[in-house]
C-alpha cells in the first residue's frame, strides 16, 4: 500500500532514527553484557591483608592460592577496604595482629570482612572459611557429591537480550509513531490528508504496519549481536520468536497511536510517552526479574504489555517454550494493541 | 456553455447560508452566505484574520461550523457521503508542510493513490512545472516549488472543485504567473475554483466574482469589474498635506466622486486625475498648505476595500 511505502521511505531517509533503532540497543547489549559477564573465569575474588605476623600470613596465602575456586590478591588495609566497597573483592581475610606467631602447622586467628547483605559476599565468606578449615585439617564427616550442571540460558546476558529486544520494540514503536504523527499534525499534513478521500483508519494502519519491516531488522540486530558476542542461543523456534516480536510490535504500534492521538506538540507527546513507558521501565523486568516485586503486584505487572512481551521472548529464547504455552502474554499484547488502535481511530485529532 | 442562473441556488457548485465559526476569543466567521456557480472562479478577498481560511476549511469539511448550512456538489458534509465528496475536491491548504523526506514524485504519487480516478502523476508534475524536480526531496524545494507541489497534489485526483488558500502568497512574480496559468487551465477544462488571496491583481485576473470579507462578514460580492465600477470613479488620487483641511472642501472639487481618510492621507476617487489634481493644488495653496506625498493610479479592488472599510487590505 502506497501509504505504508511512503512511511517506510521517510524512515529510511532519517539517519538518526536508524541509529537509535538499530545501533543503540546493540551497543547497550554489548556494554551490559561486558559489565555483567562472569569475572575471573567464575573464581571468587578474595583479598588478603598484608599486615599481621609474616609467617602465618605466608602460610595462609599459600593455602588459599592452592584452591582453584579462589582468585587471591594481597592488598594493604586501605586498598582492600576500597576493593571491598567496589565489589572488586567479595571478602577480605585478615590475620589477627596480636596473635602470637603460631608455631608451624598451628592455625592462625582470622577475621573475615565481607558485605553480608550481598549474596556473593556471604557465599565468598563460606567458601574461604571452608578452604581454610579444611587446610588446617577439618575432616568432612558427611559424604556429599556435587552435580554442577549450569542451565543453558541462565547467564545474565541470556536474560538480558530478550529484555532488550522487548524494551527496544516498545521504545521504537512508541517514539517512532508518536513523533512522526505529532510532527505531521503540527505541519498540518494530517489536515491535508484528511481533505483527501483516504480512509482515515488506513492511515493509522499504515503507520502501525510500517513498523513491521523494521521490527524484523531490530530483532535481528539485537539477537544477532547477542549470538555473536556472547553466544546467546535461541532455545525455541526462530519462527515463534518472529511471531512474538510481530505481535509485540503491533501491540506497541497500537499503544503508540493511542498516545499520539491527541497531543499537538512534540513536548506534550514526549511527556505522555515517558509517562506511559515509565511503569514498564521500572516494573517489566527488562534488567532484573520482576518476580522480586511483592506477590500482590505481580498480576498487575504481568498485565503490562512490556512484561508480557519480555515473558514471551524469554519463554522462547531461554526456555524453548512453544507459542501455545505462551498464550497468556500473547493475549495481553493483542488486547493492548487492539484497544490502542480502536481508541486511536475514535479520538484521533486530524488538525 | 450556458451561463449558470444565479437565481437558483440548487445549481450552485458550492453554497452556504449563515455560516458561523466561533473560537474562544474571536468570532472568526460571523454569518456568511455564498453561492459559487459551476465553472466559475470565486475569490475570497480580505485582510489577515478576516476569516477566509476558516470559511474555506468549513466548506472543505475540515472544520465543523458552529452554525449555518453548506451544500457542496449537491451534498452535505457528515451525511455519509463524505468520501464521495472528497473524491471530487482538491485542496491546497494554507501552510501545509508535506513530508520532507519524500521526493516530489513520491508525494504526488501518494496523493494519487487516495483517489479512485485521477490524472497521470507525471502529467500533473509537468503541468506544475516540476518535471525537473521529480526526484528531489520535498525538503530541498524552494517556497514557490513547494506551492506548486501543493497545487499538483490538489490536481492529481482530477477534482471538479478546487480550493486554493493563498496559492501565490510569498511567490515571486514569475512563480505567481505560473500558478495563475495552472488555475486558468483548470478553469478552461470546466473546473470550479474557490481561492483566497490578498492580491488584487490575482483576484482581478483569475476571479469571475469575488467576495470581500472583513471581520468574518461578506461586505461586498460582485465581479471585480462591477466592484471597481461601484466606486463610480476610474482613478484614485492619494496625497497628504501638512495641516488640517475639511473633507467637504475636497468633495466639492471637480470630478471627485468620493473622499476617504486613510491614516494621514486623503484618498480621492476621481473621474480623471489630470482634471482633479490642479484643483487639489489650488485648494491647498489657498489654505497655505503644502502637499507631501502624492500618488495616482487606476482604481483597483484595493480601492474598493479602502472605500468600504476605511482601511488598506494589507494594513494591520
Ligand atoms: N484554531 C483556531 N483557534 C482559535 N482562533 C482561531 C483559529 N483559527 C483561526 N482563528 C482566528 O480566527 C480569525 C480568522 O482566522 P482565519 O485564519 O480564517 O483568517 P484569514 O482570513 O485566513 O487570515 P490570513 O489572511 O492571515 O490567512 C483570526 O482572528 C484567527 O486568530
Ligand atoms: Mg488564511
Amino acid at each position: 500500500m502506497e501509504l505504508t511505502r511512503a512511511r517506510i521511505l521517510e524512515f529510511v531517509r532519517e539517519p538518526e532514527a536508524v541509529f537509535w533503532v538499530f545501533v543503540f540497543p546493540v551497543l547497550m547489549a554489548v556494554a551490559l553484557g561486558i559489565a555483567f559477564r562472569s569475572q575471573n573465569g567464575g573464581r571468587t575474588s578474595v583479598a588478603l591483608l598484608d599486615s599481621g605476623p609474616v609467617a602465618a600470613r605466608a602460610e595462609l596465602e599459600q593455602k588459599l592460592r592452592a584452591s582453584p575456586l579462589i582468585e587471591l590478591r594481597v592488598l594493604d588495609e586501605e586498598t582492600a577496604a576500597l576493593a571491598l566497597r567496589k565489589t572488586r573483592v567479595e571478602v577480605v581475610v585478615a590475620v589477627d595482629a596480636n596473635a602470637a606467631a603460631p608455631t608451624e602447622g598451628e592455625p592462625p586467628a582470622l577475621t573475615y570482612r565481607y558485605d553480608g547483605a550481598r549474596a556473593e559476599g556471604r557465599a565468598a565468606r563460606l567458601l574461604v572459611d571452608d578452604v581454610v578449615q579444611r587446610a588446617w585439617g577439618r575432616a568432612d564427616t558427611v559424604n556429599a557429591r556435587d552435580e554442577n550442571a549450569p542451565r543453558r540460558g541462565a547467564r545474565y546476558i541470556d536474560f538480558l537480550i530478550p529484555g532488550l529486544i522487548g524494551l527496544n520494540l516498545m521504545g521504537s514503536g512508541l517514539w517512532g509513531i508518536g513523533f512522526s504523527v505529532v510532527i505531521a499534525r503540527t505541519n498540518k499534513l494530517l489536515k491535508r490528508l484528511a481533505a483527501t478521500p483516504m480512509r482515515r483508519s488506513d492511515y493509522l494502519l499504515s503507520i502501525a504496519l510500517s513498523r513491521l519491516l523494521f521490527l524484523g531488522l531490530e530483532v535481528l540486530a539485537i539477537a544477532g549481536a547477542g549470538r555473536l558476542l556472547f553466544g546467546v542461543q535461541v532455545a525455541g523456534s526462530i519462527l515463534a520468536l518472529g511471531l512474538v516480536s510481530l505481535v509485540g510490535a503491533l501491540s506497541f504500534g497500537g499503544i503508540g497511536l493511542m498516545v499520539a492521538a491527541r497531543p499537538r506538540t512534540v513536548e506534550a507527546v514526549s511527556g505522555w510517552m515517558n509517562l506511559v513507558q515509565l511503569p514498564m521501565w521500572l516494573l517489566s523486568g527488562t534488567f532484573f526479574s520482576y518476580e522480586r516485586f511483592p506477590e500482590f503486584a505481580l498480576p498487575l505487572i504481568r498485565a503490562l504489555p512490556l512484561t508480557a512481551l519480555n515473558d514471551a521472548l524469554r519463554g522462547i529464547m531461554n526456555d524453548g517454550m512453544s507459542l501455545a504455552s505462551l498464550w497468556a502474554p500473547l493475549l495481553v499484547l493483542l488486547a493492548w494493541g487492539l484497544t490502542g488502535f480502536a481508541v486511536a481511530v475514535k479520538f484521533f485529532r486530524w488538525q | 456553455m450556458t451561463m449558470p442562473t444565479p437565481e437558483n441556488p440548487a445549481t450552485a457548485a458550492v453554497s452556504c447560508r449563515g455560516l458561523v465559526k466561533r473560537y474562544p476569543d474571536v468570532l472568526a466567521v460571523a454569518g456568511i452566505d455564498l453561492d459559487v456557480w459551476p465553472g466559475e472562479c470565486f475569490g475570497l478577498l480580505g485582510p489577515n484574520g478576516a476569516g477566509k481560511t476558516t470559511t474555506v476549511e468549513m466548506l472543505e469539511g475540515l472544520t465543523t461550523p458552529d452554525g449555518g448550512e453548506i451544500t457542496l456538489l449537491g451534498a452535505q458534509w457528515g451525511k455519509g457521503r463524505d468520501r464521495e465528496l472528497r473524491q471530487q475536491i482538491g485542496a491546497a491548504l494554507q501552510e501545509t508542510k508535506l513530508s520532507e523526506k519524500l521526493t516530489v514524485r513520491e508525494t504526488v504519487r501518494l496523493f494519487r493513490s487516495f483517489y479512485d480516478q485521477g490524472r497521470d502523476v507525471d502529467e500533473v508534475l509537468e503541468l506544475a512545472g516540476l518535471e525537473e524536480k521529480r526526484t528531489a526531496r520535498v525538503g530541498k524545494l524552494s517556497g514557490g516549488q513547494k506551492q506548486r507541489l501543493a497545487l499538483a497534489c490538489a490536481l492529481v485526483g482530477s477534482p471538479k472543485l478546487l480550493f486554493l488558500d493563498e496559492p501565490s502568497t510569498g511567490l515571486d512574480p514569475q512563480a505567481r504567473l505560473r500558478v495563475w496559468e495552472i488555475v486558468e487551465q483548470f478553469k478552461q477544462q470546466g473546473g470550479t475554483v474557490i481561492l483566497t488571496t490578498h492580491y488584487m491583481e490575482e483576484a482581478t485576473r483569475l476571479c469571475d466574482r469575488v467576495a470581500i470579507i472583513d471581520h468574518g462578514k461578506v461586505i461586498a460580492q460582485e465581479s471585480p469589474a462591477a466592484l471597481i465600477a461601484s466606486l463610480g470613479a476610474r482613478q484614485i488620487v492619494a496625497f497628504s498635506a501638512d495641516g488640517e483641511l475639511p473633507a467637504e472642501a475636497l468633495a466639492a472639487l471637480t470630478g471627485v466622486r468620493g473622499v476617504q481618510r486613510q491614516d494621514e492621507s486623503w484618498v480621492l476617487s476621481v473621474d480623471r486625475a489630470s482634471e482633479t489634481l490642479p484643483a487639489v493644488l489650488a485648494e491647498l495653496t489657498s489654505r497655505r498648505l503644502q502637499m507631501h506625498s502624492l500618488t495616482t493610479h487606476q482604481a483597483t479592488l484595493e480601492d474598493v476595500f479602502v472605500h468600504l472599510t476605511g482601511r488598506g487590505l494589507r494594513d494591520q
